[in-house]
């Protein structure tokens, strides 16, 4: 790997304040959040914002929550999947709504990013999708469409953030546990994929650290050298 | 700061002592994180090095640092990510043994510690020395498992985890502090857990 960033990228040091414009739940356990934020420093596809909720007595809880939108989109969209007990996941989806007010810190990160340029491979699972979402919109703005190949990984249809987004933007939508389309439910296949691996300059795996492993196990087996590969982990158990 | 309605957040009271503000106890878990795939290391050409800002530029090979006077931490770990992980066993040697043996020059303020996958990240000189930094090959009485950095990794506890470089191979002792890979890519140079520093621009 190289430990230069191939591209500047911002990076928004302060705190800024978020308001939510839309609170929209989109599958049972997913809610998708559209924010005015202010002084906003436009972002590269890939990076994430902080977000802190701040208790009355001044308690905060803060997590990193990527970025769906592209970069020219009015509100900046996060898609937020609620876990058992989150603290903040389970605040956003179950309490949330339109005018509330949120701390914000971002965008952050140089390193999952991408600019257009190469030609890229993302093979994401889960909510590891919304990052590529991002990707995908500002590549077909951009009308380089052609240089971004998607593997999106879920269990089923609707459990998986962005499937119909994600499958009318040409991705490979691989589901687990559903059979559909002719293909049934397992986890997408050296054979399935090697053919999307061709002259890849980068890829990117985002998800949980169990997928990030088999993700990148994949794409060894499709000949896709290690050091293009960039990992971005979620949450705290694989 | 703007509150956010209705939000109250976990009772505060569930909150032990030793839990840095905004980090969780993982329990039994201790999650994986690596912004890229595995190392593989070739434990016959293996070395350790100390060079940079000192002395005598030194090198140990795998059956040598074994046989140095082992140390142990026992105690808590922070990552970035949130998790904290409680009592917590490591086995390897103090840091401050290779810096004795290096002899960092009077100039010498800050570490890089390089890994076999080309990942660095950048440490004050004071953070790794006085007891306060461990190179690692066994974790809770086992071999340290290759994806939590096996066969040795760097750990400076008292830092959140990205500090404590994963197959670490060299430390490299520097007169001026530079960025290492996450600390050029947003990080907090130091990455002190209980002042929350995570990102550049925290306190
Ligand atoms: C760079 C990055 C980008 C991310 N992007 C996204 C994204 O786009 N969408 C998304 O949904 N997530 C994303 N995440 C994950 C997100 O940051 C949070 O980790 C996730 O939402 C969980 O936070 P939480 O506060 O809801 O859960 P937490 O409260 O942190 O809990 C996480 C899990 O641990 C358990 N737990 C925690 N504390 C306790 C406790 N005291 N007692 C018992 N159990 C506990 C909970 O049951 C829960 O299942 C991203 C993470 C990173 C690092």
């Amino acid at each position: 790997m190289t430990a230069q960033p191939d591209t500047p990228v911002p990076v928004g040091r302060s705190w800024t304040t978020g308001r939510l414009a839309e609170v929209d739940h989109v599958g049972e356990r997913l809610v998708r959040i559209r924010l005015e934020v202010d002084e906003r420093t436009d972002h590269v596809p890939g990076q994430h914002y902080v977000v802190r909720l701040r208790a009355e007595d001044g308690y905060t809880a803060q997590r990193s929550y990527s970025i769906a939108s592209d970069p020219v989109e009015p509100l900046v969209e996060l898609l937020v999947e609620r876990l058992p007990g989150g603290e903040v996941s389970g605040f956003l989806h179950d309490d949330a709504r339109a005018g509330d007010e949120v701390e914000l810190r971002g965008p952050i990160g140089r390193w999952f990013v991408w600019t257009g340029g190469q030609r890229a491979l993302c093979v994401v699972g889960g909510t590891g999708v919304v990052p590529a979402v991002s990707m995908l919109r500002y590549a077909r703005r951009l009308g380089r469409a052609d240089r971004l190949t998607v593997v999106a990984v879920g269990r089923t249809w609707d459990e998986l953030p962005y499937a119909d987004e994600l499958a009318a933007s040409g991705a490979l939508v691989a589901l687990t546990r559903e059979d559909r389309g002719g293909r049934y439910g397992a986890p997408p296949s050296p054979r399935e994929v090697a053919p999307l691996a061709d002259g890849v300059q980068r890829a990117y795996v985002c998800g949980s650290a169990g997928f990030a492993s088999f993700a990148t196990r994949l794409l060894g087996e499709v000949g896709v050298r290690s050091d293009v590969v960039r990992v971005e982990q979620f949450g705290a158990t694989g | 700061m703007p509150i956010t309605r209705g939000f109250t957040g976990r009772p505060r009271d569930e909150r032990p002592d030793r839990l840095p503000p905004g980090q969780y106890d993982a329990g039994d878990q201790w999650p994986v994180l690596t912004a890229e795939p595995d190392g593989d290391v070739d434990l016959t050409r293996w070395r350790m090095s100390v060079d940079g800002a000192v002395t005598t530029p030194s090198s140990w090979t795998w059956d040598e640092l074994h046989a140095l006077p082992g140390s142990s931490y026992d105690g808590d770990i922070h990552c970035v990510t949130t998790w904290s992980k409680f009592g917590m066993h490591f086995e390897g040697v103090s840091v401050d043994l290779l810096l004795d043996a290096a002899g960092p020059t009077s100039e010498a303020t800050h570490v890089m510690a390089h890994s076999t996958t080309g990942y660095t990240t950048n440490l004050p000189l004071d953070d790794v020395r006085g007891g306060k930094a461990w190179v690692v090959w066994e974790v809770d009485g086992a071999p340290l498992p290759v994806p939590h950095g096996g066969p040795v990794r760097l750990l400076v506890p008292h830092l959140y985890f990205w500090k404590s470089a994963k197959w670490v191979t060299r430390l490299e002792l520097m007169t001026r502090d530079r960025p290492g890979f996450w600390e050029q890519n947003g990080y907090h140079d130091r990455g002190d857990p209980w002042l929350e520093q995570r990102y550049q621009g925290d306190p």
